[in-house]
Parts: structure tokens; C-alpha cells; sequence
């Protein structure tokens, strides 16, 4: 049981707190919050939108001081929402609803000690944080704020349907780069021209990490096309990029590659003509452009994906790249719900970009092991720092 | 005077209700400031808000997880924001609530849950958070220059020092300490969270068990050697000598440390193999202390003051000239004493069959130049453990005082 919820019952001596997942108190506290309260209403501060909805159960009261918010109701439902705010602190304190990413939903500033005051805010289904800040400063003393009720679906928001469909059509351009320059490579193998075949590996790979998170959709064709050794159990058969990387890079003998190279080329058109007609969702889309990031942390961070070639800063700038392929087809959503997160994510590819270009060798990367454990450091801070809030597009996808 | 009080108790959510159950001592201790109140058992949660941070004279908790971070943003502004999202997040984790306001289990589906969730179901188990400033902090990228205290000047090479730059220094600290380990871990690991894309985790230390007591109410603990460690420690109870010793006073330096301290960290490998071969005796001489009681050589008990003129039948001196408690005890000093805080590591094994363990020694003082600083510069000299120990990390932070009310927020002073 969270502290925060005794208001409304007797102090306890040798009380301790325990963490309990939200869920389970929030209901019960609502019930109590809006049994408690009138239903009386008054002039609201600032007001948003008129009420679409039918009438709201009372207000909700806000009683703040110097160190807390007590909030009567964490769980509302959709539309507007009356909260009726007191400050009993020795300090001018203000109110925020806000949205992911600290979006103001509503406000009401400067309430002084003794006063209280009102908002209405129209609030859709979703989950919100509430906040008083005392003193007017800091971030001030935040707790959640859930609000359901029927949303639009979200294959019905006309901005949406046009980002899966901008993506879909980079998914195919990519997808028509990877058969092409797929096909040059298991030529290159087929005819014994080793050369050839290691200048393309990292090209042909470049269109398939691009995309990858869609392709993963697809069972047991991802692991075909790009299974690591050690990624297979006993009796399983190696097939796919990496098998011919080991030949090219460790062995040197591709004289016995031919049915890997032609399965290869199989597989690609088959995951090819799978990815081109499936019908994406826009979850999915800010889901793939996180997984392409988790793809450069765990994998080509550390070298791991290609292990004989070393050339994993090409698959590192292609997930890059595809993951801000992703966002950008989102881009219009986020500008208009969370337009704060869309900037940081500029300024979030940027640095990656940049931290990653001061890497570049010729019309390609250098080798992963040319790379200091200091720069390996620095790409990993950068990826980390661009990952945190990606992974904050879904939710606003969702809303 | 009762209105407040019992609003301040409030706010302070299970601390306060804690500090009911106590009684009056405690509730004066959330009024003065200083000494902190002890959680009244290990789950309880220790008060986040005062004059002083927690986590400092807070009786010492037996686990301990430390991070540094280099700051990696440009931005002054991300930078003070990124530190009062981290003050929200620590005084929610210190009462046992999750990082976040949704936390582990409670936000939107689609969203990675803003707690990690590992501490859903324990108790706060006396969690302090306590963060400090490097002085590389104060290099001029955040136009901090001129606020650098003077106390805080780079220590100077010690002999016996092998130190690694990799697990040393740092722009900001964070010391989580709390009497089970994941609930430091998770303290630590939500800040690091918050923190991406503005600071990056430098080196971070685990510590499995305290080897300083804090409090009077405390037995003293023992390091790895087997000794016990950190007798003679300042003590929360010890109000005028903290006074004196550990907190920076207004006019020592800049006044946003006024009612701050500053810290020092110190990670000290041990050479377990070599000293578990060596004679009790010579153990006992090393240290100037029997290792059973802990008293001082040719006293009965723990406290005992060492008599350091006595000598023995053949002349020698009962506590060596080279004996640890000698050369670090204030008397050696002009009375310069620390608060010491640290803990027993085991970071594995070594690959040559060896563990790799010794103390992670943490220090609080007013002024580490007129402190730490000549006390280690003697000890590196002289000192007969050294044929056991080596320094390998070294940290060096300004820890600034307390915050008020969940108004105010880490920094707050010196950003301001």
C-alpha cells in the first residue's frame, strides 16, 4: 500500500510502507475520492473545451501544501473533468495536468496559501500525471492520473493511416535495393569472386538492417536469412549472410557456398514478398523504431554481429536510418500530440549521426575493431541517449 | 508550532508516521534538523527532506550501490532539469514508491513502464540517496568556474596509489545506500535511466557490507582483514564534533555548500591471500588493535583510548610506530577526524585464482584539504598495511546540503 493513499484513513504507528502495483489502489481510492467530495461546481480558472460528454460524478478535489498533492480520484473517465484545487502549504503552488512527455493538458497557476481555485479540463482516454508545484519551481510533486472511456480506433485517425502507408512504401523501396544488391552478392559468391563478394556483404546487409524489424515478423525466415553461429541449437542448420561471412572472412574457402548463396536469395525474395504486402500497424512502426536501436546496443555495439568481417558500423548507420525512417512517417502524430518529444528526437538523431560520422572511411565505415573502446563508449552513450525517448513513441501512438 | 509539525509529518508519508511511533525524539529530529532520525527497523523508510542529506550520519545501512556519471549534455538547463527529475524520483524511491508516477506495473501498455519494477513488493528498507558534485563538474562547460569551493582542490598524488582513470573521478555522484542490496541496485538504476542522453554511468561499485558504524547505536563492523572497522568514527550523536568536522559552514567557501560536506571515495583492493597467511600477531602489530575485541594494544576494550606512549618490557612501544591506528588517529592530526562510511566489495575473482575484495572507503568532512588529504598523505608514507592494500580508485565530490521541501531540488543551490 503507497503512503500516499492513508490520507483518508487513520495514521497507524509502525505503518510501512510497501510497494503494491498501482492498479490494485487506484480504483479503491477513486471510490472514496468521489464519494467524499460535492457535486457542487463553480467557475473554472481556465477552461478548456466544452463538455462533449454526458455529466461528470462531482469534481475532483486537489488538496495541496508545501509537500504534498493529494489527488481524490487517479481514475477517470474520458472528457472534462472539474478539479478543485486548495493550497494549504505556506507557498504559491500551481496545478498541471500533464500528457506523455509533460505536455500541458491544463493548468491553473499562482494559488496562494489559503485559496482555493478551479480548472476544467477535457481530458481523452489515456494516461496523464497530475502535479502541484510548490514554490512554483522544480517538477513538482507528481501522481498518476488514468482516464478511460471509448477512443477512436486507431486505424481511423486519417494522419496515422498516412504514416504506416509512408512507411510502407520506404519498406518497399529497401526491400527492391535488398533483392538487387542481394542477388549481386550470391552472384559474386557463386562465381568464386571472394573480392567482390566482401565489398557487397556489407551493402546487401545495409538494406536488410533498414528494415529488419519487419522482417522479424516473419518466424522462422529471419533466423534463415541472418542467424549467428552460436545463436543455433545442436542439429540445427546454419544457413544465410553470416555462414558466407565466416567463408569469405575466416576460412577463405567459398568454393562450397553455392546452395547456401542460392537458399539466401530464396529466402530474401520470400521475406520480400511477405514484408511488401503485409499491412502494418501503426504500433508497429514506433515499436520497429526502438527494436532497430536495441538491435545497434546489443549487437553491433559490441561487434557481435559481424564478428568476421567487423563491419558492423554499416548495419549500425542502416538501423540508424531505419529506425529514423520510422519516425519520420510518424512525424505528423507526434508533432501534433507531443511536439516536445519530436524535437528532442531531432536533436537525439542528430548527435547519433554525428557521433557515428566522425567514423566514416571512404563511402563506407571503418572497421569495428579500428574503434577505440572510448569511441565504442561515446556510440553507446549516443544510442542510449536516442533509445530513452523512442521508446516513448509508442504510448503516443497509441493515444 | 503543532500545526506545523504534524504537517510536516505528514508530508513525510510513512517517515513521518514512523517518527509518531517513536516519539518526541524523533519528531524534534524532523523540526532541528540534525541528528536524522533512524528508521525504527531496516524496511522503514528514512526522511528524504532536511538540513543535511540523508544518507550522510544516517546510521549506516549494510549495502551499498555508488555510481559516478560523466555529464555528457552541453545544455546547463538539460542538465538542471535532468537533476530535478532525478530529486523527484529519488524522494519517491527513499518512501518505497516507484520512480515513476505510473511505476512498474501502472502506466499505458503500449509504454515502457516508467520503474524498472524489481523493488515492487519490498519495503523502502532505509534507502538514502546523497549526491555529489566532482570538481571536474566545475570546468567551465556549465559556467560553474567561479563557484568551485577551494576545499574541493584535486587531491594530490599519495604514495602506495596505483590508481585507474576508468574507476575514478567523475562529474556527479550518486551513493545509494539501504539495507537490501536491490533496493539499492534499483535506486541507482532508475537514475542511470533518467539520466541517458545527459550523463553516462563512468564507474559504479557494489558494497555488500558496511565496515563503519555511524551511530552509537551500531556495533562497529569489521572489514575483510577481519578487523573491525572505523571505532573511532565521527558519530551522528557526536553533535558538536560534526559541527566541527563534518558539515561546511557558512564562510568556509561558496555558500550553496554551506550545511554540505564533501566526500571522499577510495577503493582499496586487498591482498586477502598473503594477509590470511600472516600470524595473528603481526595482524594485531599492523593494525595496533587485537582482533577479537578491537581494543587498542595494551587496552581491555573496544573504546579504549590507545595509549600511544606506553611501551613495552624491552622498550618498543605497545602500538607501533608504524601502526595503522597510530597514524590515522586525530591526535597524529591537530585532531582532524572524518566520517567514514565504507564498505566490503567482492568484484569475483581475479583470474589468477584470486578474489578480487578489499573496502570501498567512502569519507565525509569539512574540508578533505585539511583531512583526508594529510592523514592518507601519512598513511601512504608509513603505514605497514600498505604491504597489503593498494589504492586503486580515488573520487573526489562536494556534496551539497539538504533539500527542503519537494519544492526544492538537487543543485538547487548551486545552479541557482
Amino acid at each position: 500500500m503507497n503512503p500516499r493513499h492513508l490520507s483518508h484513513t487513520v495514521i497507524v504507528p509502525n505503518w510501512r510502507t510497501m510497494r503494491t502495483p498501482l492498479a490494485l489502489t487506484a480504483g479503491a481510492l477513486a471510490l472514496a475520492g468521489l464519494t467524499a467530495c460535492s457535486s457542487t461546481t463553480g467557475g473554472g480558472a481556465t477552461a478548456g473545451p466544452a463538455a462533449t460528454d454526458a455529466a461528470k460524478p462531482g469534481k475532483i478535489t486537489v488538496a495541496a501544501n508545501d509537500t504534498d498533492c493529494q489527488v481524490s480520484a487517479a481514475d477517470l473517465p474520458a472528457g472534462t473533468s472539474t478539479f478543485e484545487v486548495t493550497n494549504s502549504g505556506s507557498k504559491v503552488t500551481e496545478f498541471y495536468v500533464y500528457a506523455d512527455g509533460d505536455r500541458v493538458m491544463g493548468e491553473v497557476e499562482n494559488i496562494v496559501p489559503g485559496l482555493t481555485r478551479q480548472v476544467i479540463i477535457e481530458l481523452p482516454a489515456g494516461a496523464y500525471q497530475t502535479a502541484c508545484k510548490p514554490g512554483m519551481i522544480g517538477k513538482g510533486i507528481r501522481n498518476p492520473l488514468k482516464v478511460s472511456g471509448a477512443a477512436v480506433p486507431l486505424t481511423d485517425d486519417v494522419k496515422l493511416a498516412k504514416a504506416t502507408a509512408d512507411y510502407q512504401r520506404y519498406v518497399k523501396s529497401q526491400s527492391d535495393a535488398l533483392l538487387v544488391k542481394t542477388q549481386e552478392f550470391v552472384d559474386a559468391v557463386k562465381a568464386g569472386d571472394a573480392d567482390k563478394a566482401k565489398a557487397l556483404f556489407p551493402i546487401a546487409r545495409t538494406y536488410w538492417e533498414r528494415i529488419e524489424p519487419v522482417a522479424e515478423s516473419f518466424g522462422d525466415l529471419d533466423p534463415a536469412i541472418d542467424a549467428r553461429e552460436g545463436d543455433l541449437a545442436k542439429g540445427e542448420k546454419w544457413t544465410g549472410f553470416h555462414k558466407i561471412e565466416k567463408h569469405l572472412w575466416v576460412t577463405k574457402d567459398i568454393s562450397k557456398d553455392g546452395p547456401t548463396a542460392d537458399k539466401l536469395m530464396v529466402d530474401v525474395k520470400e521475406i520480400v514478398a511477405k514484408s511488401t504486402t503485409e499491412k502494418l500497424a501503426p504500433l508497429k512502426l514506433a515499436n520497429g523504431a526502438k527494436e532497430l536501436l536495441d538491435e545497434v546496443a546489443t549487437g553491433k555495439i559490441t561487434g557481435e554481429e559481424d564478428r568476421y568481417s567487423h563491419t558492423d558500423l554499416w548495419d549500425f548507420a542502416a538501423n540508424l536510418e531505419g529506425s529514423q525512417a520510422a519516425v519520420s512517417a510518424l512525424r505528423p502524430v507526434l508533432d501534433e500530440r507531443a511536439p516536445d518529444l519530436a524535437k528532442t528526437l531531432d536533436e537525439k538523431f542528430a548527435a547519433a549521426s554525428e557521433t557515428l560520422g566522425k567514423h566514416r572511411a571512404g563511402d563506407g565505415w571503418k572497421l569495428h575493431n579500428e574503434l577505440s573502446k572510448a569511441d565504442l563508449k561515446e556510440l553507446s552513450d549516443a544510442i542510449n541517449a536516442l533509445a530513452e525517448p523512442i521508446s516513448k513513441v509508442a504510448a503516443v501512438v497509441a493515444q | 508550532m503543532t500545526k506545523i509539525n504534524r504537517r510536516r509529518l505528514f508530508g513525510l508519508g510513512a517517515a513521518g508516521v514512523a517518527a509518531v511511533g517513536t516519539g518526541a525524539y524523533a519528531t524534534h529530529a524532523l523540526l532541528e534538523g540534525p541528528p536524522p532520525a533512524a528508521a525504527a527497523s531496516t524496511s522503514d523508510p528514512v526522511p528524504f527532506y532536511g538540513e543535511h542529506q540523508a544518507g550522510i550520519v544516517t546510521p549506516a545501512q549494510d549495502r551499498l550501490h555508488f555510481v559516478s556519471f560523466d555529464v555528457t549534455t552541453k545544455k546547463r538547463a538539460e542538465l538542471v532539469d535532468m537533476l530535478q527529475e532525478w530529486t523527484v524520483a529519488a524522494a519517491r524511491m527513499t518512501q518505497g514508491k516507484d520512480a515513476g508516477t505510473f511505476g512498474a506495473v501502472g502506466g499505458a501498455i503500449e509504454a515502457p513502464p516508467d520503474d524498472t519494477g524489481e523493488a515492487l513488493g519490498l519495503p523502502p528498507s532505509g534507502l538514502t540517496i546523497t549526491i555529489g558534485f566532482g570538481p571536474s563538474l566545475f570546468d567551465g562547460r556549465f559556467g560553474l568556474g567561479a563557484k568551485r569551493p577551494a576545499a574541493l582542490a584535486d587531491l594530490p598524488k599519495f604514495p602506495a596509489e596505483d590508481l585507474l582513470a576508468d574507476i575514478s573521478g567523475g562529474d556527479i555522484c550518486v551513493q545509494a545506500c539501504a539495507h537490501d542490496p536491490q533496493i539499492a541496485v534499483h535506486a541507482i538504476r532508475n537514475l542511470a535511466r533518467i539520466g541517458f542522453g545527459k550523463v553516462s554511468v563512468r564507474w559504479s561499485q557494489l558494497g555488500f557490507g558496511r565496515t563503519s558504524s555511524t551511530s552509537r547505536a551500531q556495533s562497529t563492523a569489521r572489514n575483510l582483514m577481519g578487523f573491525k572497522d572505523g571505532t573511532n568514527n565521527l558519530k551522528l550523536e557526536d553533535a558538536a564534533l560534526l559541527r566541527q568536522q563534518l558539515w561546511a559552514a557558512p564562510g568556509d567557501g561558496p555558500a550553496w555548500m554551506d550545511g554540505g560536506s564533501y566526500m571522499v571515495t577510495r577503493k582499496i583492493r586487498m591482498n586477502i591471500e598473503t594477509w590470511d597467511r600472516t600470524s595473528l600477531s603481526e595482524q594485531q602489530q599492523i593494525f595496533g588493535r587485537d582482533k577479537g575485541e578491537g581494543a587498542p594494544l595494551g587496552g581491555k576494550h573496544e573504546f579504549d583510548e590507545p595509549d600511544f606512549a606506553a611501551k613495552g618490557a624491552d622498550g618498543t612501544p605497545t602500538i607501533a610506530v608504524d601502526a595503522h591506528v597510530r597514524l590515522a588517529h586525530p591526535s597524529s592530526h591537530g585532531g582532524a577526524r572524518l566520517l567514514r562510511r565504507g564498505y566490503n566489495y567482492v568484484d569475483g575473482s581475479d583470474g589468477l585464482g584470486r578474489l578480487d575484495a578489499g573496502l570501498f572507503f567512502i569519507a565525509y568532512q569539512r574540508d578533505p584539504r585539511k583531512q583526508f588529504v594529510p592523514i592518507q598523505m601519512e598513511l601512504g608514507r608509513t603505514d605497514s598495511l600498505n604491504e597489503y592494500i593498494k589504492h586503486v580508485s580515488s573520487g573526489l565530490f562536494a556534496c551539497p546540503p539538504g533539500l527542503r521541501d519537494a519544492g526544492d531540488y538537487w543543485g538547487r543551490t548551486l545552479f541557482a
